[in-house]
């Protein structure tokens, strides 16, 4: 057990040290900083001066341990286009990526994993059919455009919900906005989430199903029946234990994408989040910004990596065996 | 004597075993073509607009991205109208510079389509190199290889072509951003994408290695280059053509993605996914067909041609016979 | 054990009063199967996997079941307790359970069935259990579903089946998965589980085929003592003819979805009357003699689309002539048992050709 998660610690600085590389390479060849915060007309007494300050003129090293021990502590520069500190541009953005984020998810399980285990329960039932036809285009389209689409169905043609924006969003402590206590936040919520959910949606649809079909053709399955255990305990007892085990670490990994996919449904909605400011950053080739944007992303997924890797293993007798066991 | 004259003429002759054509039609791939009815359609609908963006230059009524073939006057016409200054026939309406939407969208459809194949070519050809070269060598280039595939598989792909976008334009002056879009996006989607490609051929790759008939190559004193693209490549193939055919479908809707967020094709040379995002501006003002054409016709592609890479993939998969 | 309950307007049911398989059957027999019919509907037309196949099993009793692959011994298993894999289905036939008709039964009135009068083992015992279940799980949730008892006399009965397989330690092993578990080890517990409910029939379908050599014996020998304790009857599907000559009483071939010959074990192994059955036997070295070449027979079993018309054996038969080629034998009697070969014609029976085949050599056991 102890080996295991040494080893996937490992693997996680590993993979953030390479991210850590390619941010401050970013930083360090991509654009000149200085150039960008003083614009053309510094003086070259200007220019020396901020180069001191920023420490452009240590070497290469010693500028990437500086880079790594800010990141550290989430120091990130100052943002080449709006001139203000990175971090709080990102923190001021955080809530609404993360509101947005985990009420997709919500949506995406729960709906993902229900519709999963019906269609591969009543396979020939037309509803079981038309779901699967439907999810063929849920698949197939990229997230703009359903969002756009639903934009222009609910906001233009229907008037029903908000096309753009949050909503008015209520303050929780000093840091968090919220947009879920307001009628207008919810409703401006629901078209974003949809949109950034349905890919998920049918990924772990499509995925429930087709582990559950797999797991109802086993021998075990079979022995089962003829035990006589009804249909009842067979399916949702036993069939919906096997099929979710190897089913979770997929969905967990999923929905740590889901932040990434915040990018494009930020886009569309014009929702005020972390994406948004990422797309701009990279239209503008603000530098800090991407860096910063990269690392956090990274952060992220391989934090939700490491969790999904000891779900798993505290889940699965077999694995837990190969530590300790017979 | 005679009774031999009057037998029938014909000698007899085995009868004749049937020919390609024949065979390819009682296959088990087009029987079950045949009896999908949405695959039958998505295989019209893509081969269509295949032949429609191939042909646009024949096809459009006008280059809308030529300005001299424009007359602002005519904008915002809507659909099925004629201008009542110009006389032109606007199929599908035209938008804010007087552009006619359906020939941008023909247009539209070739650089997206332009872009996807390349990206898929170029993810493809780089994938299987790599592939290749690290399942057949192994050592210290499988290591690094796989490594790095694995630190590029915990992100998403769109990530990663932001990235490198982003990365690319930085090192390029900004006059020549628009120009080179479409060699950055071909790029960016690529390099985003040929991991799933190395790691089928290196799979394959490793399968292959350990058969017979490569050692015997070896005894031989086959060089390597012969061995691995004479015999082994045609043999690992096959998961990498199923990959492609779902990678075009992914390249399509990368390319139309990024044009939408901005970073990719110019409103100068849009592709489909520029024009949807020039169109969601006129989304409120009443200019609905700047917006719902283009989009209606990203939805058609996308969805036929993943339909029939599903489709494809099913078939070629052993498993699921 | 004979059936007197009858719902109105289905006929009565009395099968067996003649002689099947050698032995006239003094009670009702437990299983009785009657021209029955398992079709496979496919893209190139229907493939027909059992062909009239027709055997009682008496209470208590072993049936062995042989055949190569494909003959259809496991697909007569699956198509009694109903778990046939679609598109399968039964097309003709009637099976009877302890004289009641059971293959019309909808679904829900068949599950009642399972475990709890026909029982069933597979084959590979890694692939039968649950990974993810304890076995005390597994075994108190069958018994529970079948027989009236709380959580405690559950265990309780659950411990005593598993010591009842010979598994030592039981106690701890309760709470084991089953990949904690030799292979052996873990037949035992399948057969625990299909014994959970005292089923008077079980089927144990290649149940020793998965295992080492060494524990095949062992497990032979547990399943013959307990069925012979609990007088439980059993239908031992296997292509391995030492199995049968082990353990069943009598023995049932199988050649290409019909069942070709039945009598007790040691007549058939020692006098075949059938001719592929003479091939089989011929073909198992025996201790005594030493051959140059092991017997073959020639040709193979035909494949389900491609089976001839008349006898199915006809184009490998050494004594093959045209009423062979056109006419389909029936079981009739011959030697102890039963065959389905023109040889054994009652009334006209046909001539031996090739008097000195080779099958002539098969050996004595």
């Amino acid at each position: 057990m102890l080996a295991f998660l040494i080893q996937r610690i490992l693997q996680a600085i590993f993979v953030m040290f390479v991210v850590a590389l390619i941010s401050f390479s970013l930083f360090h060849y991509v654009g000149d900083p200085v150039l960008n915060m003083l614009g053309q007309e510094a003086t070259e007494a200007d220019r020396a001066e901020l180069r001191g300050r920023l420490g452009l003129d240590q070497p290469v090293v010693v500028q990437f341990y500086r880079f790594i021990v800010n990141a550290a502590q989430f120091e990130f520069g100052i943002s080449y286009r709006s001139a203000r500190p990175v971090t709080d541009l990102i923190m001021e953005r955080l809530p609404a990526t993360l509101e947005l984020a985990i009420i997709s998810a919500i949506f995406a399980v729960v709906m993902g994993i229900g519709l999963g285990i019906y269609t591969a329960l009543r396979r020939r039932s037309w509803l079981s059919r038309f779901i699967m036809t439907a999810s063929l285009v849920g698949v197939s389209l990229p997230t703009f455009l359903i969002g756009v689409l639903l934009i222009y169905l609910f906001a233009v043609e229907l008037g029903w919900l908000p096309a753009f924006g949050r909503g008015q969003t209520v303050r929780i402590g000093d840091w968090w906005t919220t947009g879920l206590l307001t009628t207008s936040g919810l409703r401006s919520l629901i078209l974003p989430a949809i949109t950034l959910g349905l890919f998920q949606l049918t990924l772990i649809m499509r995925l429930v199903r087709a582990e559950m079909l797999e797991v109802l053709s086993t021998d075990y399955i079979k022995f089962a029946r003829a035990r006589g255990l009804s249909d009842r305990v067979v399916n949702l007892r036993h069939a919906l234990k096997n099929t979710l085990i190897p089913v979770i670490t997929i969905i967990g990994l999923q929905l740590g994408t889901i932040i990434a996919f915040a990018i494009i449904t930020e886009t569309v909605f014009q929702w005020p989040g972390v994406g948004a400011l990422f797309i701009t950053a990279v239209r503008f080739v603000d530098v800090p910004v991407m860096a910063a944007y990269l690392m956090m992303i990274a952060l992220v997924f391989v934090v939700i990596n490491l969790v999904v890797d000891l779900l798993y293993y505290a889940v699965d007798p077999r694995l837990r065996a190969q530590g300790g066991g017979k | 004597m005679s009774q031999d004259i009057q037998r029938s003429d014909t000698p007899p002759v085995a009868p004749k075993p049937p020919g390609k054509l024949r065979t390819f039609l009682d296959s088990d791939i087009v029987y079950s073509w045949k009896r999908q009815p949405v695959v039958i359609v998505a295989t019209l609908v893509t081969l269509i607009m295949f032949a429609a963006a191939l042909f646009a230059p024949w096809i459009a009524p006008q280059n809308p991205f030529d300005p001299r073939q424009l007359e602002l006057i005519d904008a915002f016409t809507p659909p099925l109208t004629t201008s009542d200054f110009t006389g032109n026939f606007y199929l599908l309406g035209s938008d804010s510079q007087g552009r006619d939407v359906f020939s941008a969208i023909l247009y539209g459809s070739r650089i997206s389509l332009l872009v996807g194949f390349a990206a898929v070519i170029f993810a493809l050809a780089l994938g299987t190199a790599l592939g290749l070269m690290a399942g057949f060598r192994g050592g210290w280039r499988d290591a690094l290889i796989m490594r790095i595939a694995d630190v590029q598989l915990t992100f998403p792909s769109i990530l990663m072509a932001l990235l490198i976008f982003g990365v690319i334009r930085g090192f390029l002056p900004r006059s020549m951003h628009a120009e080179v879009a479409i060699i950055v996006l071909i790029i960016a989607i690529g390099l985003s994408d040929w991991v799933q490609y190395a790691r089928a051929v290196r799979g394959a790759t490793m399968v292959e290695k350990s058969k017979e008939y490569v050692q015997a190559a070896r005894v031989i004193g086959l060089p390597a280059r012969k061995l691995l693209f004479q015999h082994i490549l045609p043999n690992v193939m096959r998961p990498v053509l199923v990959i492609g055919t779902i990678g075009l479908a992914l390249a399509i809707i990368a390319e139309a993605t990024l044009s939408f967020l901005g970073v990719g094709m110019p409103a100068t040379q849009p592709s489909l996914g520029t024009l949807i995002r020039v169109g969601q501006d006129y989304m409120f003002s009443g200019e609905w067909w700047i917006l719902l054409f283009p989009g209606v016709a990203l939805l058609m592609l996308a969805l036929s041609v993943n339909l029939l890479g599903d489709w494809l993939r099913d078939i070629l998969n052993p498993k699921l016979r | 054990m004979t059936s007197s309950t009858q719902s109105s307007g289905e006929q009565s049911v009395q099968p067996t009063s003649h002689k099947l398989g050698g032995s006239t059957l003094q009670e009702e027999p437990v299983l009785s199967v009657r021209h029955m019919r398992v079709e496979f509907p496919t893209r190139h037309g229907t493939l027909v996997a059992l062909d009239d196949v027709s055997f009682d099993i008496a209470p208590g009793e072993v049936l062995g079941v042989v055949g190569e692959s494909g003959a259809g011994k496991s697909m007569t298993g699956n198509a009694v307790i109903q778990l046939l894999e679609p598109p399968g289905r039964i097309a003709d036939g009637e099976v009877y359970l302890s004289g009641k008709r059971i293959d019309d039964l909808p679904e829900e009135d068949f599950v009642p069935l399972r475990g709890r009068h026909i029982g069933m083992i597979f084959q590979d015992p890694l692939t039968s259990l649950n990974p993810l279940f304890s076995i005390g799980d597994q075994l108190i949730e069958t018994i529970r579903t079948h027989l009236p008892m709380n959580e405690k006399q559950a265990r309780e009965e659950a411990l005593r089946l598993l010591r009842e397989v010979g598994i030592p330690a039981a106690e701890e092993r309760l709470n084991s998965y089953p990949h904690q578990f030799s292979g052996g080890m873990r037949q035992r517990v399948v057969i625990a589980l299909a014994l959970a409910a005292r089923p008077e029939f079980i089927i144990a379908d290649e149940p020793t085929t998965a295992l080492d050599v060494s524990v095949q014996a062992q497990i032979l020998a547990l399943l013959k003592r307990l069925c012979a304790d609990h007088g439980t009857a059993v239908m031992l599907v296997t292509h391995d003819m030492g199995v049968i000559a082990e353990t069943a009483d009598r023995v049932a071939v199988m050649y290409a979805g019909r069942l070709i010959e039945i009598g007790p074990v040691e007549e058939v192994i020692r006098s075949p009357q059938h001719p592929y059955t003479k091939g089989l036997m011929a073909s198992i070295p025996g201790i005594e003699k030493t051959l140059d070449r092991l017997y073959q027979i020639e040709g193979s079993m035909p494949r389900l689309a491609a089976i001839p018309p008349g006898c199915a054996f006809n184009p490998r038969c050494p004594h093959a002539q045209e009423r062979c080629r056109s006419e389909r034998p029936d079981l009739m009697p011959a030697g102890a048992g039963q065959a389905a070969c023109w040889l054994h014609d009652p009334v006209d029976p046909l001539p031996r050709l090739d008097q000195n085949d080779e099958q002539e050599y098969a050996h004595v056991r």
